[in-house]
């Protein structure tokens, strides 16, 4: 068994395919029409064959009032690894993306947390080498 | 207005405004990263955020809602209440 995709709720899938494509850098993997909504996917540019992040419409009437707890608790919902944490954060906040947490050494992992625009906060974390 | 000693009597309540110290304005996920990495501390979320009403009754902390979110600040003043009350020579 493998996992091939992970998700996230958003609450606008035009919205979050700009932010995740044109701010974050992802691609877009597969989009295709199903009734309202779409398997809209996106993947890593330099690896896309790897895992998939769906941007997964959050209309079910549970899904906002989870989102909205964690994201008063400043809990993100998912984590990307990222090289250099500290030039992504320089880089994301001159594209306006509004961070929670800067840049933090939480023991060897350094992690940022900010807001992906549609409902979700989103950890960055630069892992030890090796 | 809770009781500062009590408040400051708790290790974890110590390490809390330890952390806000360090770094002022933090979302409840992150005090407890930091209390976890940082001081080996894994409580629940849930007790960090009991620690944290007792710290902002006895106004050792603030918490400010900006949006969605919700951020934690220190508050000095009632440590300098402590430092005039012994410390100041008349």
């Amino acid at each position: 068994m493998r996992i091939y995709v992970t998700s996230v709720f958003v609450d606008d899938q035009a919205k979050a395919e700009r932010f995740y494509t044109q701010v974050l850098g992802f691609q877009t993997k597969f989009d295709i029409p199903l009734g309202e909504a779409r398997w809209l996917s996106v993947v890593a540019p330099d690896d896309p064959d790897g895992t998939q992040l769906l941007l997964e419409p959050d209309g079910h009437p549970a899904a906002r009032p989870f989102k909205e707890a964690l994201v008063a608790d400043g809990i993100p919902f998912t984590s990307f690894a990222v090289d250099d944490i500290e030039a992504e954060h320089r880089r994301l906040e001159g594209l306006g993306v509004r961070f929670t947490q800067p840049p933090t050494a939480m023991g060897p992992t350094t992690t940022a947390v900010f807001d992906d625009t549609c409902g979700n906060l989103i950890q960055i974390a630069q892992l030890p080498e090796g | 207005m809770g009781d500062v000693f009590k408040a400051l009597a708790d290790p974890t309540r110590r390490a809390i405004l330890d952390e806000l110290a360090d770094r002022d304005g933090q979302t409840l996920f992150e005090l407890c990263s930091r209390l976890v990495m940082k001081h080996q501390l894994d409580s629940t979320r849930q007790a960090i955020s009991q620690h944290l009403d007792v710290l902002e009754a006895a106004g050792l902390i603030e918490a400010r809602r900006e949006g969605r979110y919700k951020f934690h600040s220190i508050n000095r003043g009632p440590l300098e209440h402590i430092v005039d009350r012994w410390l100041e020579r008349p």
